[in-house]
């Protein structure tokens, strides 16, 4: 008998389970473990400050999506013994592994910046990656009725890149909707040099931030938070104030990452980017936001990995070479307001162009561009989500990322600097 | 990919001016990449340079400020004081390195 340890029990780790549970033949044992048994529909936590999603439309039970036959242990991890092959959990329980996969994902650490968990969390300080973070902002937007309200990032790579993004465009238009719009002045901080990293991408979002008149801040690092005078410091000393602050704390892979040796200095996991094989261990994968691979931390990349994981993993445990290589493959919707969105789609090598998406010139969904249907993909994937993805039935939808249909929008968006950084640097205030 | 002539020699840089073959990079070259942004290099720019080189030979990626100031033991506050206003863009470009990933 040979055993597969799942380490965390959301996107990655329930879809992992429930393929190899149909694929491996009854000579294995897949075990899952999780501290809890509510599995939440990340993507959902931007709606709720904006009463769109309540909380029952978002979390589900964690066992009813595990497919029978897989064993659930409910335990929190304490340390992987990766010489040992065994887990050992908090409960004092060990189990042995053949092969370990850690899906544990990332999640928002404010108790990494000082002053960000003083008397003015969630009261005029907010997070919104967490729902107990997106419910205590829905409360407060509703008093709120002027003043300056700063979105803001803290470091990167964080859960979603995005996200932010989403939510100052979707606090813009509620903001209007209810008229007042004029009496708020928006500000989004982030430590990048634009509105987002790939440079295509950061001057069409960076564009419909001005277009909104969202006061843009950048290469801003935070350093602490004064909670007293509400205000954001940065590292070189600059001061942002505010008077409502949504901030996306720093993002870390789980504790016990650490703990093990298998992480980075976040606590990523760190893997071979093609396989998400362990740079040590080769009996350890790690997939979804908790390995250290350069792309989004997000639901589509943990499910476009998967499914090269999978096809990898039945291989490799028959002792073949792994055949499948992930290209990074990321698509991620962009709420925009105004029940529009656009559609992003990228990898490791090549930057979010405009087009169609997922036919060719077909569509139905655009890229790079605010649409009705784009918005109302997004809102059909949480069903998408719980009924086809995590059970772990096939999407039509290609792991790799396809070319065709897409054009390149033939501008030069770098900021030309042969002169290196002398002038773009010294622009900001 | 262009080149470019710095200080009579012929080295190969991106459109943003950042060396392409990190093996084209050598101390004497950095002091030049240096002053092109108004840096005069000193013992402490040196720790946080070498400590760059030396991680991306490893790693074969260039280090975030948090890998810079947890593995290489130099503060994000001290970063920001030697290479001011952007840091990491800086130093990586006096490092002869590719800008770090922006982890999107």
């Amino acid at each position: 008998m040979r055993n597969l340890v799942v380490l965390g029990g959301g996107t990655a780790g329930t879809m992992i389970a429930n393929k190899l549970q149909r694929r491996l033949d009854g000579g294995w044992t897949i075990t899952v473990v999780d501290r809890d048994d509510e599995h939440h529909y990340q993507p959902g936590y931007l709606f709720v400050p904006f009463d769109g999603y309540t909380r029952d439309e978002i979390v589900r039970s964690r066992h009813h999506f595990i497919a029978d036959g897989v064993r659930l242990v409910y335990d929190e991890v304490d340390r992987v013994s990766p010489d040992e092959a065994t887990v050992h959990l908090n409960s004092g329980r060990t189990l042995s592994y053949d092969y370990l996969v850690i899906a544990t994902g990332t999640s928002p650490r404010p108790d990494q910046t000082p002053g960000l968990l003083g008397h003015e969390w969630h009261r005029s300080i907010f997070d919104f990656y967490t729902l107990d973070g997106a419910e205590a902002l829905a409360v407060a937007l509703e008093s709120f009725d002027h003043g300056r309200l700063v979105v803001h990032v803290s470091e990167l790579p964080i859960k979603c890149p995005v996200a932010p993004l989403e939510l100052t465009f979707l606090a813009e238009a509620w903001l209007r909707e209810r008229g007042i719009r004029d009496q708020v002045e928006l500000v989004y901080v982030t430590p990048l040099d634009g509105a987002f990293t790939r440079p295509v991408a950061a001057a069409r979002l960076g564009h419909m931030l001005e277009e909104r008149k969202i006061h843009l801040v950048t290469d801003f690092m935070v350093e602490s938070v004064d909670a007293d005078h509400k205000l954001l410091v940065s590292y070189d000393e600059r001061e942002v104030p505010f008077d409502l602050l949504v901030t996306v704390p720093v993002n870390m892979g789980a504790d016990f990452v650490a703990r093990s040796g298998l992480g980075d200095e976040l606590q990523y996991v760190t893997v071979d980017k093609h396989t998400f094989q362990h740079t040590t261990y080769p009996n350890i994968f790690a997939v979804g936001d908790a390995n250290d691979i350069p792309t989004s931390k997000a639901g589509s990349v943990a499910h476009f990995a998967v499914d090269v994981f999978v096809r990898n993993f039945l291989e490799h445990v028959e002792g073949r070479p792994m055949t499948e290589s992930f290209d990074g493959h990321a698509n991620c919707f962009v709420e925009a307001g105004d029940d529009k969105a656009l559609l992003i789609d990228f990898n490791y090598d090549t930057e979010p162009m405009p087009g169609k998406y997922p036919l060719p010139l077909v569509g139905p969904l655009s890229l790079l561009e605010a649409t009705r249907v784009n918005h109302l993909g997004k809102l059909a994937f949480r069903h998408l989500y719980w009924h086809v993805l995590l059970p772990g039935h096939p999407v039509p939808l290609p792991a790799h990322m396809t070319m065709a249909g897409k054009r390149s929008p033939g501008t030069q968006t770098h900021e030309p600097i042969n002169e290196p950084i002398n002038e773009p640097i010294n622009e900001e205030a | 990919m262009t080149t470019t002539t710095i200080e009579g020699r012929t080295v190969h840089v991106n459109d943003e001016g950042f060396l392409i073959d990190p093996d084209e990079w050598d101390e004497p070259l950095a002091r030049c990449l240096a002053s092109r942004i108004g840096i005069e290099l000193t013992d402490e720019h040196w720790k946080a340079i070498r400590f760059l080189r030396r991680d991306y030979a490893a790693q074969g990626e260039t280090a975030t400020l948090r890998r810079i100031s947890t593995v290489g033991g130099i503060p994000v506050k001290t970063l920001f004081q030697l290479f001011p206003q952007k840091p990491a863009k800086k130093l990586a470009y006096v490092a002869g390195l590719p800008k770090p990933h922006g982890c999107v």
